[in-house]
């Protein structure tokens, strides 16, 4: 587990948070400048805060009170920048194993993420996907008690990236490194994290599961309401005529594409703004999923949006809809509707394979 | 083939044993102070720059006296140096060596220096989070990056020291057999009726020699920009 204590003052901009983070991703999310990658640059050692108390496992890294301070090589903190920063003048193979002890395994570690066929190869002649991965293993390698990822895709185009989070899953699944990660996408947020940490000019302005947060009517604002969305996690039940067939926990949702065989675990993004509210079963309607829900409350906007927080089965989804409409269908907490996700919402950039 | 009297072979012999021995021994220092002045941040750091590059713009005879002063047979280093190691540099060889690594110093110490700063200090970053102290990144990461640049360094270094006249024969005069380099024998063969041919002969061959340096280290910094890029 890791303790982060940090303040720091900047030019135009004060840095001050508290957070924990445990197993599994812990995504840092916020805009640019909201002081991500200060905080990671510190966890690393790499820049020092005003203040700082920094705790991995029983191991004190940094403690600024008490004039503790570890340089980066001490830290056990293995770091993924943005670029790979691989070594020029040695072969992929020498950069895996140039921070590896004796019980590092580069077979493993090179098949988890598909380079063995590189490791002649000199960094130069690597694509930017390849570089990626490759910097990935090396970070690995130095058998690390935490992995911090700074942005680690958000050099890579939108093609690289697709190919790259696959790799990211498996080391979340099957690398057992607990890890930090640094965006402002969202989408590698609601693929990746499972504990969410949403930063905003240099505070905290909400934390908890990922599915928790971003169904959080409060934590609109930070994520903007074009990002505002519910996560939901579904099985697949079946495939047919190129659509899925997927149980969540209010009842089954059709997906496009055929990602995953039948009981393979998903994740699912509804986004709010494509959520329709109705007060009965729709008929006739080109939309294929339509849950049953309860109305948990209602959030007016400043603008002319409001936010309809939805109970479908063990799932909350969040519906945009207008004041006016809100007014005009006289909605109140506990009323029972039907969630009416639109098709195309449930896109296949936005479902996502693998949760154990 | 070039036809030259004895003196002359003697001079050419001499002139690379200078150089190739003020190379060899400038080398590690200009390493060291090039790491200080490019990655140092120190009080007198400044001053250190100014010491360093006082060769390039002091008048040669200048530097050339300076050390006569410092390391002549009755001043401290001097002294010093001859009581303690025997080693006497005033109009000997040996002095011509010290007069010849002074010299070239900040020629060799820029060319380090350039290479160091384009080193990517992302990489240096990355080595020690992956766990490698300070003199392993050297080692590891600095070292094999700039190697093209120390090379590109002692090549230049020992073209200047090939070629070094004014400190040379202020400090150790121009003693054929014992003091006198290529330049000081062009020289004194300039003065003598009937020189000539000898002085083309020298000519030919520190041109030579220069040319060939100059080409070496030409080639050997292109080399540094291809491997720093990650392209060698």
């Amino acid at each position: 587990m890791l303790r982060i204590e940090l303040t720091h003052q900047f030019a135009d901009f004060a840095l001050d948070v508290e957070i924990t983070a445990g197993d599994g991703i812990t995504m840092l999310f916020g805009p640019s400048g909201a002081g991500k990658s200060t905080i990671a640059k510190s966890v690393g050692g790499l820049l020092r805060t005003d203040q700082a108390y920094v705790q991995l496992g029983d191991r004190v890294l940094a403690d600024t009170s008490r004039r503790v301070w570890l340089k980066p090589y001490a830290r056990r903190i293995g770091y993924v920048f943005q670029e790979p920063r691989l070594f020029p003048h040695l072969s992929v193979q020498g950069n895996l194993l140039y921070g590896a002890g004796r019980d590092a395994d580069l077979r493993r570690i090179a098949d988890l993420l598909d380079i063995t066929p590189l490791l002649a190869r000199r960094p130069a002649g690597l694509s930017g996907g390849e570089a990626a991965r490759v910097a990935l293993g090396r970070a690995l390698l130095s058998t690390p008690s935490m992995l911090i990822l700074d942005e680690p895709l958000a050099a890579l185009d939108a093609r690289r990236k697709a190919d790259i989070l696959p790799y990211l899953e498996r080391l979340r699944d099957h690398a057992n490194v607990p890890m930090l990660y640094i965006t402002h996408a969202l989408d590698e947020v609601a693929r990746l994290g499972s504990t969410l940490v949403l930063l905003r000019d240099g505070k905290v302005a909400r934390s908890g599961s990922v599915k928790d947060v971003l169904s959080d009517p409060d934590a609109v604002p930070v994520l903007g309401p074009r990002m505002a969305g519910a996560m939901l996690e579904g099985q697949v039940v079946r495939h047919v005529d190129g659509l899925t067939q997927l149980a969540v926990s209010g009842g089954l949702v059709w997906v496009p594409g055929t990602a995953g065989a039948v009981g393979t675990k998903m994740r699912l993004r509804v986004m709010a703004q494509d959520v329709i509210v109705g007060t009965h079963k729709p008929h006739g309607l080109s939309a294929l999923n339509i849950l049953p829900a309860k109305v948990v409350s209602l959030y007016r906007g400043d603008g002319p949006g409001a936010l309809v927080v939805l109970q479908s089965g063990a799932d909350r989804l969040l519906a945009r809809i207008t004041q006016r409409s809100l007014d005009e269908m006289g909605l109140a907490p506990g009323d029972a509707v039907y969630g009416i996700l639109k098709t195309v919402s449930v896109g296949p950039t936005d479902v996502f394979a693998g949760m154990d | 083939m070039i036809n030259l009297p004895p003196e002359g072979w003697d001079a050419l012999w001499l002139s690379l044993r200078v150089a190739g021995l003020s190379t060899l021994l400038s080398l590690p220092v200009a390493l060291g102070v090039a790491v200080l002045l490019a990655r140092g941040r120190f009080l007198g750091r400044g001053i250190l720059n100014g010491l360093v590059h006082l060769p390039l713009v002091l008048p040669p005879v200048v530097t050339g006296y300076l050390l006569l002063i410092a390391f002549g047979r009755t001043a401290p280093i001097g002294v010093f140096l001859e009581d303690t190691f025997g080693l006497v540099l005033a109009f000997r060889w040996t002095g011509a060596v010290l007069a010849a690594a002074v010299m070239s110093f900040p020629l060799t110490v820029r060319a380090i220096w350039l290479a160091l700063e384009a080193v990517e200090p992302g990489l240096e970053e990355a080595a020690a989070t992956l766990g490698a102290g300070p003199v392993r990144v050297f080692a590891t990461v600095t070292l094999p990056l700039i190697a093209p640049g120390i090379l590109a360094g002692a090549v230049i270094g020992f073209a200047k020291a090939m070629g070094e006249f004014g400190a040379t024969i202020t400090f150790v005069s121009n003693i054929p057999g014992e003091t006198q380099t290529v330049p000081s024998a062009i020289y004194s063969f300039l003065q003598i009726p009937g020189g000539e041919a000898t002085v083309w002969g020298l000519v030919a061959l520190a041109v030579g020699v220069a040319l060939g340096a100059l080409l070496l280290a030409e080639m050997l910094s292109r080399r540094v920009a291809a491997r720093i890029a990650g392209r060698a």
